[in-house]
């Protein structure tokens, strides 16, 4: 789409994008470039002077056991994040649509959480499974479950998991309401009518008729999962233990200004930076069609 | 029903014929119970860390440290909350709140005003390279903090920018959402108004101040919501930048109230930190939740 009525001028709108332009190429392209051209690279040791590896630094990362385990951890845990957050919003937007009066309350209720900080979140979370202070680690203990996800893997990776899902749900609780409420209620009487029960409802007309939110959700919350939950990962485990929790991003976060080792961070960079695009482009390519402008 | 629906038109409740029966569909009865059960069992949920959180901000120490902790707040309310503010753990948190405060407003705003302009001369004028540069727009959504981290901070350091207000706001103020949302909306301004203004001699940026920017203010409002959160809520950006306790914004301050080593850390004044670093952006929700509703789902397109 295009206007029709232009105004006259090339020094003025050089000058009313220029803003952006610097901004965007001082602190996005340029940093985009030099990270592609140091994952080429390895410092010596004493950072002096930098040696050509091609794609050495891909090679080794790709190789790396840790690498991949944290390749894994992230497809374990973003998938988790993903399913826990969409599946409880969803459970909560049924029962909400069910409701003739009140729907509204409960959603200025439940939409609150989603100003709530990832790290802030981490740090309640954090606060309530704590290993000494933690009010439900020693209601565990009374039940004779001794959690202590300091040392223990899985209950790490439960503990990140339910904090980076319990601030999502707002977001997708939302768009699951309105994607229920734009739902013809005479498709789901008309069922009614020919006798299906509330579940047969629910599997065969109203999960089908809300696919287009589900889908969208599935695609933001898995980039919420990759690029904005390093705040939860951080306050909670720091990655641990045994990198139990370390997902890409935490992984060049932590090989880059604590590692210092700046080829294999960049290299990683550029892995990121791939992601990134295919997961963009899936947005967009579905979000062109959604639209109608 | 292929588009999934706008939530803005929940925020008109769907209208059920008066004389229609009862119990079709909607529940009555012991199912509405449970309905209403369910539901608040999802909000107790939501509310319980923050419950808390609160309680813990309420009460001493040794409460704390000799679980279980009371569940009810205590009497400490002010003793916590002062001594949090005025001398904090590394910094005061008022200073800290005052940090936020500078980051998100210049996010925001800073976002928002590049945006209007390069998407005013985008829509509004024929130059070169403009396609060039609304792609080059574009490839940012391609290019978050965290994909770029070691380089971005090498070239904000190369500026002296740690641990300064610029470094906190600059790197972080492209945008391409806010650029495509004015974009979209400036393409719908029906083209007579623009006639009309040059008809009248009206020069661009006249057109731009008296007609276009009075015309986005919802828009910008709404937009205003979202990118004030998102600038709040920023963590590892100021995590980089800023080595100067003094110079720490609220959300990434908690964590570095923490003591490093095996001491007990102070849990009333960091839970106390907690849910004041949330207060800010939750009021902001809640007081424009139009506006914040709108704002999510046009910011998503």
């Amino acid at each position: 789409m295009e206007k029709r009525v232009t105004f006259q001028g090339v020094l003025l709108p050089l000058l009313l994008v220029l803003p952006q332009i610097v901004v965007t190429a001082v602190f996005f392209f340029y940093p985009a470039g030099q990270a592609i051209w140091q994952s080429l690279f390895i410092p010596d040791p004493f950072g002096l002077s930098m040696r050509f590896v091609g794609l050495g630094n891909f090679e080794f990362l790709l190789s790396d056991p840790y690498y991949r385990a944290s390749f894994v951890t992230t497809a374990i845990f973003s998938s988790l994040v993903t399913v826990v957050s969409m599946g409880v919003a969803l459970y909560l937007a049924v029962l909400a649509d069910r409701l003739i009066k009140g729907s509204g309350t409960y959603r200025t209720l439940l939409i609150w959480p989603y100003a709530v900080a990832p790290a802030v979140a981490g740090v309640l979370w954090l606060f309530m499974f704590n290993t000494r202070v933690g009010v439900v680690t020693w209601y565990l203990g009374l039940l004779g479950y001794d959690w202590n996800h300091v040392l223990n893997e899985g209950e790490a990776m439960g503990l990140v998991v339910v904090a980076s899902a319990w601030g999502r749900i707002s977001y997708n609780f939302l768009f699951f309401l309105a994607g229920l409420q734009a739902i013809p209620k005479s498709v789901i009487e008309a069922a009614a009518i020919d006798g299906a029960r509330f579940w047969t409802r629910f599997r065969t007309i109203v999960f089908p008729l809300l696919s287009p939110t589900t889908f969208f959700l599935l695609v933001v919350n898995v980039v919420y999962a990759f690029f904005e939950t390093f705040g939860v990962i951080h306050t909670i485990t720091s990655g641990g233990p045994q990198q139990a929790t370390t997902i890409l991003v935490y992984k060049v976060f932590a090989d880059g200004f604590v590692g210092q080792d700046l080829g294999s961070s960049a290299a990683q960079s550029v892995i990121l930076l791939v992601v990134v695009s295919v997961l963009t482009v899936i947005q967009f390519k579905y979000i062109e069609r959604r639209v109608h402008y | 029903m292929t588009t999934p629906a706008d939530p803005l038109a929940a925020e008109v409740p769907p209208k059920k014929p008066k004389a229609q029966p009862d119990g079709m569909v909607e529940k009555r009865g012991a199912g509405l119970w449970l309905t209403h059960l369910g539901l608040i069992l999802g909000v107790l949920f939501i509310f319980f860390p923050i419950w808390l959180a609160f309680v813990a901000s309420t009460v001493t120490q040794p409460e704390i440290v000799r679980p279980p902790m009371p569940l009810w707040p205590g009497d400490r309310f002010f003793e916590n909350y002062g001594k949090a503010l005025t001398s904090g753990i590394n910094a005061p948190v008022a200073l800290m709140l005052f940090n936020s405060a500078v980051m998100a407003l210049g996010i925001a705003l800073g976002k928002i005003v590049i945006s209007l302009l390069s998407a005013f001369a985008i829509v509004y004028f024929r130059f070169p390279g403009r396609r060039v540069f609304f792609w080059l727009i574009f490839l940012t959504l391609m290019l978050p903090v965290e994909v770029r981290i070691v380089p971005t901070y090498e070239v904000a350091a190369s500026f002296g920018m740690l641990n300064s207000y610029s470094g906190l706001i600059f790197p972080l103020i492209a945008s391409a959402t806010a650029t495509f949302l004015f974009r979209q909306f400036f393409l719908t301004v029906p083209d007579e108004l623009a006639e009309a203004a040059r008809i009248d001699g009206a020069r661009p940026m006249r057109f731009f101040w008296d007609i276009l920017l009075p015309m986005s203010r919802t828009n910008i409002a709404a937009l205003f919501v979202i990118l004030f959160i998102y600038g709040w809520n920023q963590y590892l950006w100021p995590l980089l930048i800023t080595t100067d306790p003094s110079m720490n914004t609220i959300v990434m301050g908690i964590k570095q109230m923490f003591p490093s080593g095996d001491d007990v850390a102070d849990w009333p004044v960091i839970m106390a930190t907690s849910i004041l670093a949330m207060v800010p952006p939750i009021i902001v929700v809640i007081s424009m939740q139009r506006l914040f509703i709108r704002g999510l789902v046009e910011s998503e397109k």
